[in-house]
C-alpha cells in the first residue's frame, strides 16, 4: 500500500502532534489527488504511534475523519489507530463505531472482515456489545473468509467479557460451524473453541469418534496452521476403545512428514498421547519407530527449533525410551551451533549414553571439554563424571578421561573435574584411590567454593590413606576467614575425620577449628555443627566415629529424570513452552488450564509412569515400616539432655546408616549437591535476573 | 497464541509494535530490550517473566519477537517468525530494518492479514500479493476480485491461484544436498549425513497435478524416464559411487511441502502435488546411509614447543573425474596468538586471514579423482600465559554439480492437466558443504 514502494524510510521519525495535526488537514479538498498528502501524515502519526509517543492520541477526533475517505489504504491506517488507542479515549472513539456498522454490511468480504476484525479488537465495553449483532450475523456469512474471520471473533469477545459471551448462543453458533463446508472455517472455529475453553472453567470440550475422525479427515485441506490448530485439539478426544486410538493414530501419521515444525511437533504430540489408550504393544512400538525420523529431521530447521525439538527429544525419551535409542551420533555438537543447543545435545548425549556407545560418547566429550565457552566446558566435565556414576563398568574409562583434562591444568577443567570426582568417590567408596595423588597436585589452582569444599572432603574422607592430610588441610585453614561458609563446614567436617582416623595428627587441629566454629563465628550451622561435633567428641569418641565415618547413602545419577506425574503431563503439552524449561506447567504459567489424562475403558492404566511409581513406592513404604518402628521405639523418652547418650547407643550400635543417624554429615552433602547437578530441567528458573545470580546449579542457565 | 509482534533494531529501538490480543502493552517492548537485546547474559531465544514470554529470532539486523501469554505452542510461534522473516524477503527483497522501516505501514497491514487475535492465517505469499501489494491498491477492486480473494485465502489450494497462463510450460528441479561431515582427530567418521532438499521453479499453465518419482527403494523399477537430462553422472562414473546409483537410496525422513498430498505418500511413496506457481521447496529429506563424501582431508598439525605450528593437509577428491567441484575453501584454523604464516599450495592460493584466525586457502576448480596439498608453519607470538590452543576443526566449503552425496535420482517428473498440454522439465543436482568439519 506504500505507493511507490518502500520509501516510507523518511516517515518514521519523531514528530510533534501540533505539525502533524495540520499536515493531515491541510492536505484536505481537491488539491489533494488520490489523498497522498493524507497519506504521507497518517504515515508519520503511524510510525509515531509504534515509538509510543502517546500525544499522538491527541489527533484521535481528526482521525476519526479520515475514516470517510473512501480509500482503504487510509481506512486501514485509521483502524490501527483505533485499535491503538480506543483504549485511552474511548468516548471519542466511539464516534468511529458508526462507520465500522457501515462497513462490516459492505458488500464487499475483504471488507467486511476488516471491519469486524478491528472491531473486536476494541477493549471498550460499547464496542463489545456492539459487535455481538454484527458477528451473529457474518458467522453465517456466504463468504468463508468472512466466516473463519467471524469465528475468531467470538474468542475475542470472549477475552474481552466471558459473560456476555456465554449469555449469548456464540459458543453453541461456534459449535455449529464445526460442520461447515470450508475447512479453514472449521480449522478457525475450532482454534477459537480451544481458545476459549483455555482460558474457562465453565466449558467442556468433548469431541467424540465421529468428530475427530471427521477433523482428520479434513486435515489435508487445512493450511499448515489450520492443520496445527486441528492436531491440538485432538488431545481433547478421549478414545473409548483402543482400536480407535490405533486408527486416529495411524491416520495422523502422515503429519509426520510436514515441513511445518508446528504440525510435526503437534502430531507427535497427539500421537504420544493416544498411545496411552493402545493396548497392543505391537502398536506402540510401531508407531514409536515412525517417532524418531521426524524428531531428527528438526535439527535441520533453524537453531529455535533444533532447540525445541531436543528440549523435547528429551521429554519422550523418558516416556518412551524406544525413540531415539540408536540415534546418538545425531546429537553430537557441531562447531558452529548456538551455545543453547549445544548444552542441551550434551544433556540428551548423557541420557542416551550406554554401555555399548560410552567410548564414542567419551571420545565426543573430551572433544568439548577444550572448546571455548566456559560454561559449555564444565558441563561437559561434569557429564563425564556423571557417565562414571550411571554406567558402573564404564567407571573405569570415564576417570581415566577426567584425569587427562585434569592434567590439562586449566583452571575451571581442573575444578569442575574435582567436583565430580569427590562424586564418584561416594558412589565407589575405597576404589579408584590412585586419583586422589593427581588432584593433590592440583590444589593450588582451587578458587572456587564448590571445588574446594570437594577436595576438602576428599582429604577429609581419605585422611588415613594420604600421607600427609594434615599439612594439606592446614594449608586450607590458613585462610579459613576468608573462605565461605561452605568451605568452611567442609573444613570442619574434614578435621574432625581426620582426627578420628589419625588422632596424633589431628590432636592439634581440632580445638583450634572446633574454637573458630564455636565462637568466631555468627554463622548458625556452622556452630551447630560445631558443638555436636564438640559434644560428641567429648562424650563418647567411639560413637563419633560411627557417625562421622558412618556409610552414607548410595547416590544415583537418577534424579536427572522428571517425576513421573510431570513426565505424565508434560507428554500431554509436547511442542509448547513448558516442554523448554522441562518443568510442570502450572510452576511457569499459573493460569494455565491443567491437563491430564482423561479416563476410558481403553487407558492403560497399568503402563503409566504415575501408576507405576504408586505401586513401586507401596512396596518401599511397606520395607520401609520395620526401621521407622524401630527407631521411634529407640527416640521415645529420649530427651535433648540425653542427647549424648543417645548418640553414644545409636553410634554403638552401628546405625549410622539410618537416615537420622547420619544426619550430620548428610547435611554437609546436601549443601553441596553435587550429585544432583541436573534435574533435566534445563532453563531452571524463570526470572533471567536469578539465572545469573544462581545459574551455575542448572546444566542450563542463561 | 500471540499476544503481540515486536520488530527491534540492533540497538534496541522499536521499528513495530503490533498488539493481538489486551493483555499486549507497550511497556512489554521496554521489558524485551532491556532483558533480553541489552542483556549479554542471554543466550536463550526463550524467555519467560512472571507469565509473559518472548520467543524471538534474528533476521539480519533486526529482532522479530513475538510476545505470548500462558503455554503456548512454541514450535507455532517460532516457525511464524520464521514465516513472517520469509514473506518480508519475498516482498521487500530482504528483511532488515532498512527495509522495514522503508515499509512499516505494509508491515502492519501484513501482519494484520496473517495474524487474527495472534493466530496465524494463511500465510502464502501468492495468495497474499494478490491483495497485498507494494504498488499501491485501488480500493474500489471489484467485488467479483474480492471474492476470488477470499476463495483463494480459505480454499484448499491457497498457494495456486487460478487462470495461470505461460505460452512455454517448463518445470526446473534442483536437487540440492548439503552434505555434512564431522571426522575425529584419529579419522574416523563421527557422522555423515545429507540434508537435501528439492526446490522446484514451475511455470506451468492451468491446474496442473504433478507425479514426482525417485530412486527411493520404494519406488524402484518405476522407470519412466522422460527427463531432459540424465542422473547426475558423477556418480556413475564415479569410483565408489556407483552403488547408490544403482538404484537403492534409504532416505532417514522427508518432510513435505504443503501441496504434497501427504496420505499417498505415506501409502505408496507417490509424491503428488498441484505446484504453486513459480519456486517452492517440494521436500527436504534426510539421509546417513552410504553417504558419498566428496572430499577426503587429511590433516597433520603438530605444535611444535610454543612458537610454532606446523600443518599438512592433503585433499582428495572423491568424485568422477570429469565433474569439478567449484568455489573450494578450507579454512585451517590457527592459534589466537598467531603472528605469521607461510604456506605452499600445489593448487589454489591460500591467505591468513588474522580477524579470523584462520588460513583461508582457495581452489576454484577442483576436479574429480585429484589430490592437492597445503604445508604451512604458523608463528607464534609469546604469549606471558601459555593457554592451550582449543584447536576448533578444520572446516570446508564447496559446489559440486551433477553429484548427490546421497545417491539420490530423480527418475520422473509427469505434468497432467486438463489441456494435456506437453511441458519441458529440466533437472539440475548439486551439492554442497554443510558442516564439514573436520578436527585434528
Amino acid at each position: 500500500m506504500s505507493s511507490g514502494g518502500g520509501q516510507d524510510a523518511k516517515f518514521f521519525a519523531r514528530g510533534k502532534v501540533a505539525e502533524l495535526k495540520v499536515e493531515l488537514n491541510s492536505s484536505s479538498g481537491k488539491k489533494d489527488k488520490n489523498f497522498l498528502g493524507k497519506k504521507v501524515a497518517l504515515k508519520k502519526i503511524v510510525a509515531n504511534m509504534t515509538m509510543s509517543n502517546n500525544d499522538m492520541v491527541a489527533l484521535f477526533a481528526d482521525i476519526i475523519q479520515c475514516m470517510h475517505i473512501p480509500n482503504l489504504e487510509i481506512k486501514k491506517m485509521c483502524y490501527l489507530y483505533l485499535v491503538n488507542y480506543a483504549r485511552m479515549k474511548p468516548e471519542i472513539a466511539l464516534n468511529a463505531m458508526v462507520i465500522l456498522m457501515e462497513d462490516v454490511k459492505d458488500s464487499n468480504p475483504l471488507m467486511r472482515a476488516l471491519a469486524l476484525r478491528t472491531m473486536s479488537y476494541i477493549h471498550v465495553r460499547q464496542f463489545v456489545e456492539a459487535t455481538l449483532q454484527p458477528v451473529r450475523t457474518l458467522l453465517n456469512d456466504p463468504d468463508p473468509y468472512v466466516r473463519k474471520t467471524a469465528a475468531f471473533t467470538v474468542a475475542k469477545l470472549y477475552d474481552h467479557d466471558r459473560h456476555l459471551v456465554e449469555k449469548s448462543d456464540l459458543i453453541d453458533k461456534l459449535n455449529g460451524m464445526l460442520r461447515d463446508e470450508n475447512p479453514t472455517v472449521v480449522s478457525s472455529a475450532l482454534a477459537s473453541l480451544m481458545d476459549i475453553w483455555e482460558r474457562s472453567e465453565s466449558i467442556k470440550l468433548t469431541i467424540d469418534y465421529a468428530n475427530a475422525s471427521k477433523i482428520v479427515q479434513i486435515l489435508p485441506d487445512c493450511s499448515e496452521w489450520g492443520q496445527t490448530y486441528i492436531l491440538e485439539a485432538l488431545t481433547s478426544y478421549v478414545p473409548q476403545d483402543t482400536q480407535e486410538a490405533t486408527l486416529l493414530a495411524d491416520r495422523i501419521a502422515p503429519r509426520l512428514s510436514h515441513t511445518n515444525s508446528a504440525v510435526v511437533l503437534t502430531c507427535i504430540r497427539v500421537m504420544l498421547y493416544l498411545m496411552n489408550y493402545i493396548e497392543s504393544e505391537r502398536a506402540i512400538a510401531a508407531l514409536c519407530q515412525k517417532l524418531s525420523p521426524p524428531l531428527v529431521t528438526l535439527l535441520s530447521k533453524g537453531p529455535e527449533i533444533q532447540y525445541l525439538a531436543l528440549r523435547n527429544a528429551l521429554l519422550i525419551l523418558q516416556r518412551r525410551p524406544e525413540v531415539l535409542r540408536n540415534d546418538i551420533r545425531v546429537f553430537f555438537c557441531k562447531y558452529n551451533d548456538p551455545i543453547y543447543v549445544k548444552v542441551t545435545k550434551l544433556e540428551l548425549i548423557f541420557m542416551l549414553a550406554n554401555e555399548r556407545n560410552i567410548r564414542e560418547v567419551l571420545t565426543e566429550l573430551r572433544e568439548y571439554a577444550t572448546e571455548i565457552d566456559v560454561h559449555f566446558v564444565r558441563k561437559s566435565v561434569r557429564a563425564i563424571g556423571k557417565l562414571a556414576i550411571k554406567i558402573e563398568p564404564a567407571a573405569k574409562l570415564c576417570i581415566s578421561t577426567l584425569l587427562e583434562l585434569v592434567a590439562t591444568k586449566v583452571s575451571y577443567i581442573v575444578q569442575e573435574a574435582t567436583v565430580v570426582i569427590k562424586n564418584i568417590f561416594r558412589k565407589y567408596p575405597n576404589q579408584y584411590e590412585s586419583i586422589i595423588s593427581t588432584l593433590c597436585e592440583n590444589l593450588d589452582s582451587l578458587d572456587e567454593p564448590e571445588a574446594k569444599a570437594a577436595m576438602i572432603w576428599v582429604i577429609g574422607q581419605y585422611a588415613d590413606r594420604i600421607d600427609n592430610s594434615e599439612v594439606l588441610l592446614e594449608d586450607f585453614l590458613d585462610s579459613w576467614d576468608d573462605e565461605t561458609h561452605e568451605v568452611q563446614l567442609a573444613l570442619l567436617t574434614a578435621t574432625v575425620k581426620l582426627f578420628i582416623q589419625r588422632p596424633s595428627k589431628g590432636q592439634d587441629l581440632v580445638p583450634k577449628v572446633l574454637k573458630w566454629a564455636t565462637e568466631d563465628t555468627d554463622n548458625p550451622d556452622l556452630r551447630d555443627r560445631g558443638y555436636m561435633y564438640w559434644r560428641l567428641l567429648s562424650s563418647n569418641p567411639a560413637a563419633a566415629k560411627g557417625i562421622v565415618m558412618g556409610e552414607k547413602p548410595a547416590i544415583t545419577a537418577e534424579s536427572e529424570k522428571l517425576d513421573p506425574v510431570t513426565l505424565e503431563e508434560m507428554c500431554l503439552v509436547v511442542g509448547t513452552l513448558a516442554t523448554v524449561y522441562l518443568k510442570p506447567v502450572h510452576t511457569v504459567f499459573r493460569s494455565a488450564r491443567p491437563r491430564r489424562l482423561q479416563d476410558s475403558p481403553a487407558l492403560q492404566r497399568e503402563k503409566l509412569p504415575s501408576w507405576q511409581a504408586a505401586q513401586a513406592a507401596k512396596l518401599v513404604a511397606a520395607d520401609a515400616q520395620a526401621p521407622v518402628q524401630r527407631l521411634n521405639g529407640q527416640s521415645k523418652g529420649d530427651v535433648l539432655d540425653e542427647a549424648d547418650a543417645y548418640f553414644a547407643s545409636v553410634g554403638a550400635q552401628g546405625v549410622a546408616n539410618d537416615g537420622f543417624a547420619a544426619s550430620p554429615t548428610h547435611t554437609g552433602m546436601q549443601n553441596e549437591q553435587m550429585y544432583v547437578v541436573n534435574q533435566g530441567q534445563g532453563l531452571g528458573t524463570v526470572r533471567p535476573t536469578m539465572h545469573v545470580q544462581n545459574g551455575e546449579g542448572d546444566l542450563l542457565s542463561f | 497464541m500471540l499476544s503481540g509482534v515486536l520488530l527491534f533494531n540492533q540497538k534496541g529501538e522499536l521499528l513495530i509494535l503490533r498488539a493481538f490480543r489486551q493483555d499486549m502493552r507497550p511497556r512489554l517492548a521496554d521489558v524485551f530490550r532491556i532483558q533480553v537485546i541489552s542483556n549479554p547474559q542471554i543466550r536463550s531465544p526463550i524467555l519467560t517473566l512472571g507469565s509473559t514470554t518472548f520467543s524471538h529470532i534474528k533476521s539480519e539486523n533486526i529482532y522479530v519477537v513475538g510476545v505470548s501469554k500462558g503455554n503456548v505452542n512454541s514450535a507455532l510461534v517460532f516457525e511464524f517468525l520464521y514465516k513472517l522473516v520469509q514473506l518480508g524477503k519475498s516482498y521487500f527483497g530482504r528483511f532488515d530494518e532498512e527495509a522495514v522501516k522503508s515499509n512499516f505501514v505494509m508491515v502492519y497491514e501484513l501482519l494484520d492479514e496473517i495474524l487474527d487475535f495472534g493466530y496465524p492465517q494463511n500465510t502464502e505469499t501468492e495468495t497474499l500479493k494478490m491483495y497485498i501489494t507494494t504498488e499501491g491498491v485501488k480500493s474500489e477492486r471489484a467485488l467479483e476480485e474480492s471474492s476470488r480473494i477470499t476463495m483463494q485465502a480459505t480454499g484448499a489450494l491457497s498457494w495456486r491461484r487460478d487462470n495461470i497462463k505461460y505460452r512455454k510450460n517448463e518445470a526446473f528441479v534442483d536437487v540440492i544436498e548439503d552434505v555434512n561431515l564431522l571426522v575425529s582427530a584419529s579419522g574416523t567418521v563421527l557422522r555423515a549425513d545429507v540434508n537435501g532438499a528439492i526446490e522446484m521453479r514451475a511455470y506451468l499453465s492451468g491446474t496442473p497435478e504433478c507425479k514426482f518419482g525417485l530412486n527411493d527403494a520404494l519406488t524402484l523399477g518405476s522407470h519412466s524416464g522422460g527427463l531432459d537430462q540424465p542422473g547426475p553422472t558423477g556418480n556413475l562414473s564415479g569410483n565408489k559411487a556407483t552403488k547408490a546409483a544403482a538404484g537403492s537410496v534409504t532416505l532417514e525422513d522427508v518432510s513435505l511441502h504443503q501441496c504434497v498430498k501427504l496420505s499417498s505418500f505415506t501409502t505408496d511413496r507417490t509424491i503428488s502435488f498441484i505446484p504453486p506457481d513459480g519456486s517452492f521447496q517440494l521436500m527436504t529429506y534426510r539421509c546417513s546411509e552410504n553417504v558419498n563424501l566428496p572430499f577426503k582431508v587429511h590433516a597433520i598439525v603438530n605444535e611444535i614447543g610454543r612458537s610454532k605450528v606446523e600443518y599438512s593437509i592433503r585433499i582428495r577428491s572423491n568424485y568422477g573425474s570429469k565433474l569439478f567441484a567449484t568455489n573450494v575453501v578450507v579454512r585451517i584454523p590457527t592459534p589466537l596468538n598467531t603472528a605469521n604464516t607461510t604456506h605452499r599450495t600445489s593448487q589454489g592460493k591460500a591467505k591468513y586471514v588474522p580477524s579470523e584466525n584462520v588460513i583461508e586457502w582457495k581452489i576454484a576448480r577442483f576436479t574429480g579423482q585429484s589430490e592437492f596439498v597445503l604445508s604451512a608453519e604458523a608463528d607464534l607470538s609469546a604469549m606471558t600465559t601459555h593457554k592451550a590452543w582449543s584447536r576448533p576443526p578444520l572446516s570446508m566449503q564447496f559446489s559440486l554439480l551433477m553429484f548427490t552425496s546421497s545417491g539420490l535420482l530423480v527418475r520422473y517428473l509427469k505434468v497432467f492437466e486438463k489441456s494435456n498440454y506437453s511441458s519441458v522439465k529440466w533437472v539440475r543436482y548439486m551439492t554442497r558443504a554443510g558442516s564439514y568439519e573436520i578436527r585434528f
